[in-house]
């Protein structure tokens, strides 16, 4: 190989420059570990936490380990996320369609919502809430039932639980039929490829959807019952509902600022998307005789989700990476749980803190490579 | 007149449709007006049900005898162009005003009506309102944290001048023109960070600050009778030299310590807070993230492999991880990676940690104005024998900066949403504030009023930058 000072000169210094910070940085941790007289080291992830968290989706109690503790955090931040995801997508989509309606009140009504929600900090949403909202809440036994079954209290939302019997048939069932559907559309877009014959997909995908299940519980032996919440008295003031499953009003509160404040970016990149397609692709479609609807469906959607995708992308990274201010109302979230709790407990700043980082990099590398995978499948296959 | 059927609105019986058609509509809208101002229920004799959702009911019969295509009267047509297209937009624009209608009264009487607005205690908040005294009471608390009483005129006076000095540009003569950039680039941020670091914190270093004016105006006052030819180096050494002579000569430290000169009151960084001091981490961390921002950016795309991979390691670090584990990281490990002697403030390692995150942001976004550039443009420049730095700093990154004005302009008021997150590390800006004042046993229970205050604060701030943004991308747009 050829090598010139001119290309290497630079870089080795950059090498050395980031070689010396680093090894600064080392060598004064070492210093600091020593004096101090800490180990370094991950062994205290199997020891007893002996911390409670008040709501986890897995087993936990003070006697577990302390990675069982780091589990319970990283399933409520996943669980936080996904929540807020999915509520912010369907929000988002619908406002960003709302923004082009040429219904003058709509569109400004959704203007409203994106510029009001946009401009005002994450977190002052997030204690709006929770210490402003959610507190305005009835107490339990003043709780009015919503439907006859779910009550929304200042302790949180309860809603019935489903008992299921024979639920694998059930699970089963139902991929069954998504299975069933992917293979429809499959042949749908075969068939239209190689025929030009266009199948009712969306019906036959709806019947499937309810036929199945519908199946399985009549001669499968599925049984669904409701537990609902009922109001069970602990002292003369104290109620609180038992049965049924109750999400923590700081979940919703989360759920639901995560979810407003991300729907208004989504919205602008449903916007962007939808207004980058030429005037001349819907009018090109038009004039070979598509109806409006099959202009949006197979004109308009496919091209604009190529625009839409990489930046909504972000904003699901952005989501995830936001669900950590969880740790400013206390839900107890990965950050609240182990960069909070579990540290205070063990003193191991280094370790604790770069875990809890190494798990939101892993956390926004997987985002990232599914919808890069997905933006791949859709971008234009070129010839 | 021709037989009517009302289940076809036409032209020919325009008139009909037209006013039966607004009356059942008006009749919708005053039903719903009375019942939310006057709480008056006209249609109570009827069933609950109906009652309830009557105005709507009349309301889209309404629209729909009065959706007439080519009616003639422009009027008509206009409204229907935007608001009665069709059956659905009829019903979503009949739910809007009515939700406007509805939710105007409480809105009005809470924020305005019922308010308390008097008094200096709790005690006058007995109505159903807002409770705005309380944020009178706590005004100075929520702009200047802990800052004391007295001293708060220093910032006050510091936000003031940097507001003077930063409008310079808007006075400046053609002449002067040329000199802006290096001056809000380099001067500026200089000036900012001796007012806030030497004049708001005061204490002994205030005199460091109070020397160092002094020897910049004396250098300054002389350097117009230097001869131009040795003005650069009489300016590269005659201000340290009258600092050096001033602090170190003429001003014995004795003096201080004896108390025969009298300086400003230490207020250490602690104490700050309130929205002064989510101004001054804005703007530092603004003024920081750039040019960082801008170094790496440029790294990325450096033909250097190891440089890249450097570069391309530093944002996606960065960009991975939330920002509350970054300021978590300068509050309980940064400290470790320092020498046991070596302190650095509390906001000094936040501004830190702000400005390296959202330098990866502005990072990837300069990024994109370099890749937007055509090749043609690096081609060109490196034909005139333009050498890297030449060809970035007169033709690359003046283009490539004005492609991305809406981004960084974005990026930045995430810098300005992202600052109340430094409770983390304990200091308290305005909305931390707000969380201090809510569990003051004097004022228990408003929280609603501080959370509305803070929100109306930012939005206007954010609101503001954006249509700044805004107008900056509408001045320098060039088109290609």
């Amino acid at each position: 190989m050829n090598f010139k000072l001119k290309d290497i000169g630079p870089q080795l210094l950059t090498v050395i420059a980031v070689v010396l910070v680093f090894g600064f940085f080392t060598y004064n941790a070492q210093v600091n570990m020593e004096n101090r007289g800490i180990d370094f080291g991950y062994g205290f992830l199997s020891q007893e936490s002996s911390f409670d968290v008040q709501f986890s989706l897995i087993e936990y109690d003070g006697s577990h380990s302390y990675f069982r503790a780091y589990l319970v955090g990283l399933l409520n931040t996943i669980l936080v996320s996904v929540i807020g995801i999915f509520i912010a997508t369907i929000l988002g989509v619908i406002v960003g369609i709302a923004r082009l309606s040429p219904n003058y009140l709509i569109n400004k009504f959704a203007a409203f919502y994106v510029e009001f929600f946009r401009n005002i900090p994450l977190l002052l949403q997030i204690f709006f809430w929770y210490f402003a909202a959610l507190r305005a809440l009835p107490l339990p036994q003043d709780a009015e039932a919503m439907f006859g079954i779910a009550f929304l209290t200042i302790k949180g939302l309860y809603v019935p639980a489903f008992i299921w019997q024979n639920f694998n048939i059930f699970f089963y069932s139902i991929v069954a039929a998504i299975i069933a559907i992917i293979v429809i559309r499959y042949q749908a877009k075969k068939l239209q490829e190689t025929e030009g014959r266009q199948t009712p997909v969306l019906l036959i995908s709806i019947g499937l959807i309810l036929i199945l299940p519908l199946i399985s519980f009549l001669i499968g032996g599925v049984r669904l019952s409701f537990e609902v919440p009922v109001l069970k008295q602990l002292a003369t003031t104290s109620f609180i509902y038992e049965g049924g499953v109750s999400l923590p009003p700081e979940l919703i509160a989360l759920a639901l600022s995560l979810s407003l404040y991300t729907a208004t970016f989504i919205a602008e990149c449903v916007r962007a998307g939808i207004q980058g397609i030429g005037k001349g692709q819907k009018e090109a479609a038009a004039s070979i005789g598509l109806t409006p609807n099959q202009v949006l469906k197979l004109v308009v959607m496919p091209q604009a989700l190529r625009i839409i995708i990489p930046p909504t992308t972000n904003q699901y990274l952005n989501l995830t990476k936001n669900s950590s201010l969880a740790a400013a109302i206390a839900y107890p979230d990965l950050v609240l749980v182990f960069a909070g709790t579990a540290l205070m407990q063990t003193g191991k700043a280094i370790e604790i803190v770069s875990i809890t980082m190494f798990t939101y990099l892993s956390l926004s590398i997987v985002i990232s490579l599914f919808m890069n995978w997905y933006n791949n499948k859709i971008a234009i296959q070129e010839k | 007149m021709s037989k009517i059927n009302f289940l076809k609105p036409d032209k020919s019986n325009l008139n009909t449709f037209l006013y039966l058609g607004s009356f059942l509509f008006l009749v919708g809208v005053l039903d719903v007006l009375l019942n939310s101002f006057f709480s008056l229920n006209l249609t109570g004799f009827l069933p609950g049900f109906l009652s309830y959702f009557l105005p709507l009911i009349l309301g889209f019969v309404g629209l729909y005898f009065i959706r007439i295509e080519l009616s003639g009267i422009k009027q008509l047509d206009q409204l229907n162009k935007h608001i009665n297209t069709n059956n659905f937009n009829a019903i979503l624009s009949l739910l809007i005003i009515f939700i406007i209608i509805k939710s105007i009264p409480p809105l009005l009487s809470w924020f305005f009506v019922d308010a308390s607005f008097a008094g200096e205690s709790k005690d006058v908040c007995t109505g159903s309102g807002a409770c705005w005294t309380y944020i009178k009471v706590w005004m100075r608390r929520f702009m200047y944290g802990m800052y004391p009483n007295g001293e708060q005129w220093r910032i006050n006076l510091s936000f003031v001048a940097l507001a003077l000095l930063g409008s310079v540009g808007y006075f400046a003569t053609d002449k002067f023109k040329k000199y802006l950039t290096l001056y809000y680039v380099v001067i500026y941020p200089f000036i900012a960070f001796l007012f806030i670091f030497f004049f708001i914190s005061g204490g002994p270093v205030f005199f460091d600050f109070s020397y160092g004016i002094i020897a910049a105006i004396l250098s300054i006052i002389i350097g117009f009778f230097i001869p131009s030819k040795f003005k650069f180096y009489y300016f590269l050494i005659v201000p340290f030299g009258l600092y050096i002579l001033l602090k170190y000569f003429i001003f014995y430290e004795e003096l201080i310590e004896l108390g025969k000169l009298d300086g400003l009151n230490w207020v250490e960084t602690g104490a700050w807070g309130g929205l002064s001091l989510t101004f001054i981490i804005s703007f530092f961390c603004l003024i920081f993230c750039f040019p960082i921002g801008m170094a790496f950016a440029l790294g990325r795309r450096s033909g250097f492999p190891l440089i890249r991979y450097i570069s391309i390691g530093f944002i996606e670090f960065w960009r991975g991880v939330p920002l509350i584990t970054v300021l978590f990281m300068s509050a309980v490990m940064f400290p470790m990676f320092l020498p046991a002697d070596f302190f650095i403030d509390k906001l000094v390692r936040c501004i830190i940690a702000i400005s390296l995150f959202e330098a990866a942001y502005v990072a990837e976004v300069i990024r994109g104005g370099l890749q937007a550039l055509p090749r043609g443009q690096y081609e060109a420049a490196k034909s005139l024998g333009m050498g890297y730095w030449r060809m970035h700093i007169f033709v690359i990154l003046p283009q490539a900066l004005k492609l991305v004005i809406p981004g960084i302009a974005n990026t930045f008021l995430a810098l300005v949403k992202d600052t109340p997150l430094i409770f983390v590390v304990g200091l308290l800006e305005i909305v931390g504030m707000l969380n201090l004042a809510k569990t003051n046993p004097e004022w228990l229970g408003f929280a609603m009023e501080g959370y509305v205050f803070a929100a109306i604060i930012f939005w206007i701030i954010c609101y503001a930058m954006s249509k700044y943004s805004y107008n900056l991308e509408q001045k320098y747009k060039t088109d290609r």
